[in-house]
């Protein structure tokens, strides 16, 4: 199976969806990245029984939080697949990527808001 | 414990208007347990910041310190060196922290980002419900454990009341009648003549700022005094 998915996604492994914090994804956007999605395991099919349930609490906290800044929510995503979909692997990874192209760049990278009206 | 709710972002950033530099402290004792202002909430809450204020094209430079318990004058002394590069304090600890941060640091200028909310219990991960108002009056012993004060809607010591109806209190379907959980608790235990045992109003000593001396423990001057005698 040799599929193509978006070249911009960098992939960050970790145990399971469990693992990954709400300072994890925020750190992403802080830094700069135009979008942060987690792939976790089908829903009830945890191998940690609660893992990826827990991690799509965190993404909706995320989101949340992105929100109440006045940043869009879906800049964070939360996906779930079985380890054996590498075809739904690939599908999601262009589906997340043309949502981000959809929502422009991270706006922590432009000019400030203040500044880019200051221009106009 | 002690419970608090971050205050939305939109306040903490009218507070901070104009401050460029500014340490965020959170407590790791009760805020920190309830989730609301420990070590990870200062994180949380300085990403959140930073990136407010750089969207706003004001940028913010947050630092951030966890202190084992803000109420405590040996663990806020760990502050004095680092409060001293820094504008303003925005504190996440319940209203007792941050007001004896005020008072230890009294030119700096002291900011809650924390709504402290009730001493109240633990019912699941992220959830707490209020149970203790703090009234200095305990009757929990003539109560069958549930308090009047903080279970009733109108805190009657000596009730119920008229509104309630069938278990349940007139302010809401959803809230329980606390006299009727009284009422139901005693008669199980064969304690109802507890119920009788009518007790005076409390003193509602909250009114003013409370002082508690533990036996066998004295204020530092009055020892001082003593030693001077």
């Amino acid at each position: 199976m040799r599929l193509d998915y978006p070249s911009n996604i960098k992939i960050i492994r970790v145990p399971c969806t469990g693992k990954v914090d709400v300072m994890h994804l925020l750190r992403a956007i802080q830094k700069g990245a135009d979008g942060v999605y987690v792939v976790g395991c089908i829903e009830g099919t945890c191998h940690y029984n609660e893992g990826n349930l827990r991690a799509k609490e965190r993404v909706n906290h995320v989101r949340m939080l992105l929100e109440e800044i006045g940043m869009e929510a879906d800049r964070v995503r939360m996906y779930n697949l079985s380890s054996g979909e590498g075809p739904t692997f690939a599908a999601y990874a262009k589906e997340m990527t043309e949502n981000i192209k959809k929502l422009g760049p991270n706006p922590l990278n432009g000019e400030p808001k203040a500044k880019k009206e200051e221009a106009h | 414990m002690i419970v608090a709710k971050r205050k939305p972002i939109e306040e903490i950033k009218k507070m901070l208007k104009g401050y460029k530099k500014v340490l965020n402290v959170g407590c790791g004792t009760c805020v920190a347990v309830c989730l609301a202002g420990g070590e990870k909430e200062v994180e949380v809450l300085n990403a959140q910041l930073e990136m407010a204020r750089k969207l706003d094209g004001d940028p913010i430079q947050l630092g951030a310190f966890t202190c084992e318990r803000q109420c405590d004058r040996e663990y806020l002394e760990s502050l004095d060196e680092k409060v001293k590069d820094y504008e303003a304090i925005l504190s996440m600890a319940c209203g007792a922290g941050i007001q004896f941060i005020a008072e230890r640091y009294p030119d700096k200028p002291v900011f809650p980002a924390v709504d402290t909310t009730f001493i109240g219990v633990n019912q699941g991960v992220g959830w707490y419900e209020e149970r203790c108002r703090s009234c200095s009056s305990c009757v929990l012993g003539l109560t069958g454990g549930v308090c009047p004060i903080t279970m009733c809607a109108k805190g009657l010591f000596n009730g119920p009341c008229g509104g309630t109806n069938k278990g349940m209190c007139e302010v809401s379907k959803d809230q329980p009648c606390a006299w009727h959980m009284i009422y139901e608790r005693l008669k199980k235990q064969g304690r109802l003549d507890c119920i009788m045992d009518l007790q005076p109003f409390p003193e509602w000593q909250n009114q003013v700022p409370r002082t508690v001396i533990q036996p066998g423990y004295q204020k530092p001057e009055k020892e001082a005094e003593k030693q001077k005698t």
